[in-house]
């Protein structure tokens, strides 16, 4: 077993998403598997952004712990990253920007001078290219072949002018040949694996995953860490045949989003939690009038504008409670990307089972980061069924129907004999409102008593159609960590290093945070022998829900709120306190 | 679950479409509301039209004349306050084969809702609106609108309106609405045919209706307007000129105009919503089923 860590960083400006990426995307096409972490600020220019890549002959979880080399742009990513580098591990850096000293760096730790704006200069005057021989250098150091790198390259730039390829590649060959002349290879440096992977950002898997649903709408209005569902899906929305709308703010996106999903479509919204609780009130429509509706919650550091660019699971409680009065929805809670494709399906699929809104919460660690997945994780191979439900009968057409199941046929404007109104007001089975002259008159008192019943009896149904809580690992370990979101995967890469020191524990998590099924959680906590719930927010919002939907109290809890995702060294430590506590 | 083969609109079949009637919900407002002129109107311009009716959506907000959809037989969406016109925008995407009228109060449209209206304008969605402007909260029972009277004194401002109100007209022609037309609820027949030009438009028609709350605006009343009202159509007004629009716009006092007041000509949103040029969105296929090389891009 080997992993490799490479990180690059610098201000924002210089191109680190891009560097980092490039490296990334090396591995995933040397068939490894990569998680690419993506640190950045909200400032356009300037500041101090990085990006790490992290591989190896396993799959990791998380951006891990490790540093291995360090591609540094500026002076300012020496000072913050040096200290976590691993013995064994290099410094890239230009010395005709900034000096690095030997005795600055942990023990073991190389500084490797690399003129790359001198490779730079020999290639073409314009001040381009900078990066380009830092990349080639890191490129030798991590043990990725140069012909793996150029093609990354070539392909990267695409139908830009041919020169400018030309010049990246003449200068990132100069920066590799050098550090292949003044260095040697980390000693875990990469080795060709298989076919190449596909690497991609939870956004992007829920974009595909909403696609390969059937979406044919969807309404945004720009807001990190969401933003990413809006670009891949607009830059294929000619392709795909999905009308992508930017609407003029969240409250006209979910409201469109929903006037396209009684239209005959299937609709979805993106955005994050600020732009959630301007939603709130067209959430609760969608569940009155019973329209299927897909919206993408991913959560960053609140409250208010928080850190825009910082991750955090605070926001489960708004989608608890979003929205006046009761209505039937589903949260679901992907863990990684190829998870976050699944369900977007599975979150099309209940939708339109149940005609209510489902939300789907990411966070900016999942929407944001890079994941791999094989090509045959995540298949193209649905065909989306037809949204048509109803025919006329020559009866009369009850839109809101009592069913057993609380779902009624469903019918689309167009078609003939089967007009209804939906209403945001109470309504009868029509769909006629029993807001006004009938409230409160004893038959429609009941008639209100009834269609809550109704509509919240889908509850049911979409609890019987959730996804079940899962475990991993050994079944009787000393130590089980619960959680929901991105937070499994730092545990995952925790509970391996754990193991790898002889302390097996396990983990149960939610891929449906709500509904739960009181009895099914009972029974599982019955198993664990001690557990530590792990959330990424102040309160511990989910270990809450698990207490008021079951009576299971957690009271051990390791709580992030730095906006910082979890290191798996953190729940190591916790996990091994835990552990020791218990005796 | 049908296959894929099975989405297409089912058509039906006969010459005699069925066309827009009355539903079997009588309309709730107070006797003598202007809104029961404006529910006519509607009706009888579709009617007129000959739409068959399940082609039709109505969408409203939320206030007295939001209720309208319940009150007739096509589709309807009686949506939450000011927010009909994203609705609306949705289901023209959706299925661009529908006819859409957003129907509505000014304090839906103006106030809650002013966001929206300017950005549909802007967009020239090819649809309707015609809101009944009655210059006070009326299902709130009487506070001010965002077109109240400056000095009108309602529940919410004792003392009298202190805020200059907003004019519709002016506002839709600086959004970049391609039909502007002012309609009274006292003139079913001149009404009708303002809304019926605006479904004709290819465009975004707004129609502003001088539609009296007989029960909590005791200024702009039904006699107010039969005093003051004058047609644009018989003031030598030329709608293709947007300048000597603005100026009618800015006519209120003695006389005030109604009628046509601008029409122009200009691409719609779903014109140039290239992914509408394949039909209506409901009726294409869906999904990217063994479309395995959009993965390329990921390698």
């Amino acid at each position: 077993m080997y992993e490799l860590s490479v990180r690059s960083g610098g201000q924002a400006g210089d191109g680190i998403a891009s560097v980092g990426e490039t490296i990334a995307r090396c591995f995933s096409r040397m068939g490894l598997h990569v998680f690419g972490l993506n640190a950045y600020q909200s400032v356009i220019r300037g500041g101090h952004v990085w990006y790490q890549a992290r591989t190896g002959d396993g799959r990791p979880h998380s951006q891990g712990d490790g540093l291995d080399i360090l591609y540094a742009l500026d002076r300012q990513t020496v000072d913050v990253h040096a200290a976590g580098l691993r013995r064994g591990g290099t410094v890239v850096f230009d010395p005709e920007k900034f000096a690095v000293s030997a005795s600055e760096l942990p023990a073991g730790v190389t500084a490797l001078p690399v003129p790359t704006l001198e490779f730079a200069r020999k290639h073409t005057s314009q001040s381009i290219l900078q990066n380009a021989g830092g990349i080639g250098a890191t490129a030798f150091l991590s043990g990725i072949p140069l012909d793996i790198l150029h093609q990354v390259l070539t392909d990267s730039f695409g139908r830009k002018a041919g020169d400018v390829v030309t010049w990246n590649l003449g200068a990132s060959a100069d920066g590799y040949h050098f550090a292949e002349t003044h260095a040697s290879a980390n000693d875990h440096a990469v080795r060709k694996a298989g076919a190449a992977k596909l690497l991609m950002t939870g956004n992007q898997a829920i974009a595909l995953g909403a696609a390969a649903a059937g979406l044919k709408f969807l309404a945004q209005y720009p807001m990190t860490p969401a933003s990413g569902v809006l670009h891949y899906l607009a830059a294929h929305a000619q392709d795909f045949g999905i009308v992508v709308k930017q609407a003029e703010d969240e409250i006209a996106a979910i409201n469109m989003a929903i006037g396209a999903s009684f239209g005959g479509v299937r609709a979805m919204t993106a955005t994050s939690g600020g732009g959630f609780s301007l939603m709130v009130e067209a959430l609760g429509m969608a569940g009155m009038t019973e329209t299927p509706l897909v919206v993408v919650e991913s959560q960053r550091s609140g409250p208010s504008t928080g850190l825009p660019t910082k991750t955090e699971q605070g926001d489960l409680n708004l989608m608890l409670g979003a929205g006046q009065g009761e209505f039937p929805r589903a949260i679901l809670a992907p863990t990684h990307a190829k998870d976050a494709y699944h369900a977007t399906i599975r979150a099309f699929e209940l939708a339109e089972a149940w005609q209510t809104p489902i939300l789907l919460a990411s966070d900016l660690h999942l929407s944001e980061s890079h994941f791999t997945v094989d090509r045959d994780e995540i298949p193209l191979d649905l065909e989306p069924s037809s949204l048509f439900a109803v025919q006329p009968n020559g009866h009369e057409y009850l839109r809101y129907r009592y069913t057993d199941s609380g779902v009624s046929p469903r019918a689309l404007p167009g078609q003939a004999g089967l007009q209804f109104i939906a209403g945001s007001d109470e309504h009868d089975e029509k769909g006629h409102l029993v807001s006004d002259t009938k409230s409160g008159i004893p038959r429609w008192v009941a008639e209100r008593t009834r269609m809550m019943d109704k509509r919240m009896g889908k509850l049911k149904g979409l609890l019987a159609n959730s996804e079940p809580l899962v475990w991993e690992g050994p079944a009787d370990a000393p130590l089980t960590f619960v959680a929901w979101g991105s937070t499994v995967g730092p545990i995952r890469d925790a509970m391996a290093q754990l193991a790898a020191q002889g302390h097996p524990t396990n983990l149960l998590y939610f891929p449906t945070v709500y509904p739960l099924d009181p009895s099914a959680v009972t029974l599982a906590f019955g198993r664990a022998h001690r557990t530590l719930l792990v959330e990424a927010n102040y309160s511990g919002q989910f270990g809450r829900l698990l207490r008021a939907e079951s009576g299971v109290h957690l009271t051990s809890r390791l709580l992030k709120y730095d906006g910082e995702p979890f290191y798996p060294h953190e729940i190591v430590a916790r996990g091994l306190e835990e552990m020791n506590h218990g005796g | 679950m049908a296959d894929s083969s099975a989405r297409v609109m089912p058509t039906p079949t006969g010459s005699a479409l069925p066309l827009i009637g009355k539903s079997d919900t009588k309309p709730t407002w107070c006797p003598g509301c202007g809104d029961f002129g404006v529910v006519a109107a509607v009706e009888m311009a579709v009617k007129r039209l000959q739409i068959p009716v399940h082609n039709v959506v109505i969408v409203s907000g939320i206030g007295c004349s939001s209720n309208l959809p319940h009150f007739l037989s096509s589709y309807g969406f009686h949506a939450i306050h000011g927010r009909s016109l994203p609705v609306a925008e949705g289901i023209r995407w959706a299925n661009h084969g529908l006819t859409v009228i957003g129907t509505g109060g000014d304090g839906d449209g103006f106030g809650i809702g002013v966001g929206h209206f300017v950005h549909t304008m802007r967009r020239n969605v090819d649809m309707t609106y015609v809101t009944m402007d009655n210059q006070i909260y009326g299902l709130t029972t009487g506070q001010a609108s965002p077109t109240s009277t400056m000095g009108q004194k309602t529940k919410s401002t004792p003392t009298g309106v202190i805020e200059h109100p907003i004019d519709p007209i002016a506002l839709a022609l600086a959004s970049g609405a391609t039909y502007v037309a002012r309609g009274f609820s006292g003139d079913v027949k001149q009404l009708a045919d303002l809304v019926a030009g605006g479904i004709q438009h290819k465009g975004f028609a707004f129609v502003d209706v001088f539609s009296p709350c007989v029960t909590y605006n005791k200024i702009n009343t039904f006699d107010f307007f039969r005093q003051r009202v004058y047609k644009l159509e018989s003031a030598g007004h030329d709608p293709a000129n947007i300048v000597a629009a603005f100026e009618r716009s800015l006519e209120w006092g003695d006389k005030i105009p109604i009628g046509l007041f601008y029409k122009t000509e200009r691409p719609t949103y779903e014109d140039l919503e290239e992914v509408l040029a394949a039909g209506p969105l409901a009726l294409q296929p869906s999904g990217i089923k063994g479309r395995t090389a959009i993965l390329d891009e990921f390698v």
